[in-house]
């Protein structure tokens, strides 16, 4: 184990596409062996069984809040970083996974009404500044892949990695 | 064996967020079940009233990793309320179009979820800096592949993931054919790297075997992911327009997405990679016919884990196709068809990289949408992934909890479920009593 300091960070995804994690998966093509020296991917469920969510420095939190129990998910996480940045459209705005948020509950079909009535679904889909406070955005459907370069890069220099 | 509670709160290294809760009592699985978790966004509902034109990219968003097979499968969708026909060199650019995906997509699902299980560690994270590991060259062969399949799609489509060229009645603007030769020697390159893992996934040494039904488009002329008629295993085969008949819907209350079996024998079935192999292997691009002849020559298969091994021989049926389209065209400058907006409805299935998927519209005299709907992969492949969980806990509940545990990730895993369509967790319960 190298005792090297490195950017200790988090990937969370809630109601979306989940098109950003993709464009992260797809962008250790070029950075895996560069960020592997630097990062620790303590949370990263696309990549490995064994995550934790303690001691993070950064959580990377994609997709919209559509229920009570993402809501406490989300608290749990800023709990537990020292800074979190909201990934992509969904987080940062809610939409598009809050389409819902603009239907006639008069004029919705059976399959929908079943859904959300027998599943916690909150009355509307939020981002998640509506209930953490969010450090950083990096915006985009998927997300700008430079900006989020970039932003690594911030919290790099910032915790003194690089 | 003991009675016990197991929770696994992350299963990984799949793309959706799903649970598994089973109910054992004096030794026998009395209970299983396998949960779709992901909050539905009701995209289906959010696009009525909307005009058809903003809807393959909208709808798109239903999927990160496979929003091009949305995106393709609603462009086909909206042309036929519209009556639009796409020309030849369209249908040609599309095919290249989802050749990427298909390279990129199930790239990622091998080499990213799946290899850490053929190697026995727990990711890609774990495996060593060192050029001379299996594990290090399969994972760099990756990037090359995944990054090829990217600018494939890319110099065809705009992008690899939301493309924006793709419209409906064509594309917005043509790709540069001077690109064509480099693209051309990047796909020579990887053919050796994509081989190489195929033999690999070849030697997983997983076994699980049910008798399922197979279901996917077929077309007699070539291998193709977007364009035929649906056949399954047992023979029948339908049109397009009359898939949603063949079907039967069912309602799971305990998860997310609702479940389907065949409406004529109330059969599960199996959407998928296997499943275009099991009944289209003789259809493959003959270089890859002739080059993975030992490898072929598993197929068909009932084994649910040689989906792995039939999902790394399309990344190079994909490869050569692609190589033979991009050797052949003669790009002519063409608009996309625009006829005068009608009340119509449409039809579109298309093989996505984990199965066949559905799309259905009902268009207004305006080209309004009235009515929208779509089945995906991972729901048709709902049942089918239950009953295979029941066949392994019943045939192995001498084994410790880890090794149940593992194995029932490994075989989720073999069907690259896509739950959003994806996310990334299934809790586990195994309840003992």
């Amino acid at each position: 184990m190298s005792d090297t300091p490195k950017l200790i960070i988090g990937w969370f995804s809630f109601t979306c596409s989940e098109d950003s994690l993709i464009l992260l998966t797809e962008l250790l093509n070029q950075h895996f062996d560069e960020w592997k020296k630097v990062i620790e991917f303590r949370h990263l469920k696309a990549l490995k069984s064994n995550n934790k969510i303690e001691g993070l420095d950064v959580a990377f939190v994609e997709g919209s809040i559509s229920s009570p129990t993402q809501a406490a998910e989300l608290q749990k996480i800023r709990d537990n970083c020292k800074y979190l940045v909201a990934i992509g459209a969904c987080a940062c705005t809610g939409q598009p996974s809050s389409s819902r948020n603009t239907f006639d509950p008069n004029d919705i079909n059976y399959k929908t009404a079943y859904y959300l009535k027998n599943f916690d679904y909150s009355q509307e889909v939020k981002k998640l500044a509506d209930f953490v406070k969010v450090d950083d955005e990096v915006n985009g459907c998927p997300m700008n892949t430079e900006l989020f370069i970039a932003t690594v890069s911030k919290y790099l220099k910032l915790l003194n990695i690089v | 064996m003991h009675n016990t509670d197991i929770t696994i709160d992350s299963i990984t290294k799949i793309e959706g967020t799903a649970g598994l809760t089973v109910k054992i009592v004096d030794d026998k699985v009395v209970d299983l079940k396998f949960i779709i978790k992901d909050y539905r966004r009701f995209y289906a509902k959010a696009v009525e009233g909307k005009p058809y034109v903003a809807v393959p990219p909208f709808i798109s968003r239903i999927c990160g990793t496979c929003s091009i097979a949305h995106l393709l499968c609603s462009i086909e969708t909206i042309e036929k309320t519209q009556g639009i026909t796409p020309s030849e060199q369209t249908r040609l650019l599309r095919r290249l179009t989802y050749n990427g995906l298909i390279i990129r997509d199930h790239a990622l699902h091998l080499y990213f979820f799946v290899l850490p299980d053929l190697l026995g560690i727990d990711s890609i994270l774990d495996i060593p800096d060192d050029e001379n590991n299996l594990g290090h060259q399969l994972l760099h062969d990756s990037f090359d592949i995944k990054e090829t399949g990217n600018e494939l799609t890319t110099i065809i489509a705009g992008a690899a993931i939301h493309a924006p060229l793709p419209s409906i009645g064509g594309f917005l603007k043509l790709p540069d054919p001077a690109s064509f030769p480099s693209m051309i020697k990047k796909l020579e390159k990887i053919r050796s790297q994509v081989i190489r893992g195929i033999d690999a996934f070849s030697k997983m040494p997983d076994k699980l075997i049910r008798n399922s039904d197979y279901l996917s488009l077929k077309n007699d002329d070539h291998f193709d992911f977007l364009e035929g008629d649906i056949t399954n295993s047992s023979g029948n085969k339908i049109v397009e327009e009359k898939f949603r008949d063949f079907l039967h819907s069912v309602v799971i209350p305990y998860s997310q997405s609702e479940g389907y079996i065949f409406s004529d024998t109330k059969q599960d079935y199996l959407v998928g990679s296997l499943a275009r192999l099991n009944l289209n292997k003789d259809s493959l691009n003959p270089r890859t016919q002739n080059d993975l002849k030992q490898y072929l020559s598993i197929f068909p298969s009932n084994n649910v884990y040689h989906n792995n091994l039939a999902q790394a021989i399309e990344i190079l049926q994909c490869i050569d196709d692609s190589i033979d389209i991009l050797t052949s065209i003669d790009l002519v400058e063409e608009k996309p068809i625009s006829l005068l907006p009608r009340a119509g409805v449409g039809v579109g299935v298309v093989e996505a990289p984990r199965g066949t998927l559905y799309h259905y519209a009902e268009t207004d005299y305006k080209g309004m949408i009235v009515k929208y709907d779509v089945i995906v992969p991972t729901s048709q492949n709902q049942i089918n992934i239950e009953n295979d969980l029941k066949k392994y806990f019943e045939e192995n509940l001498d084994k410790d909890e880890a090794t149940l545990k593992l194995n029932a990730e490994k075989i989720i895993r073999a069907y690259d479920p896509c739950m959003s369509c994806a996310t990334n967790f299934l809790k586990m319960k195994i309840i003992r009593k």
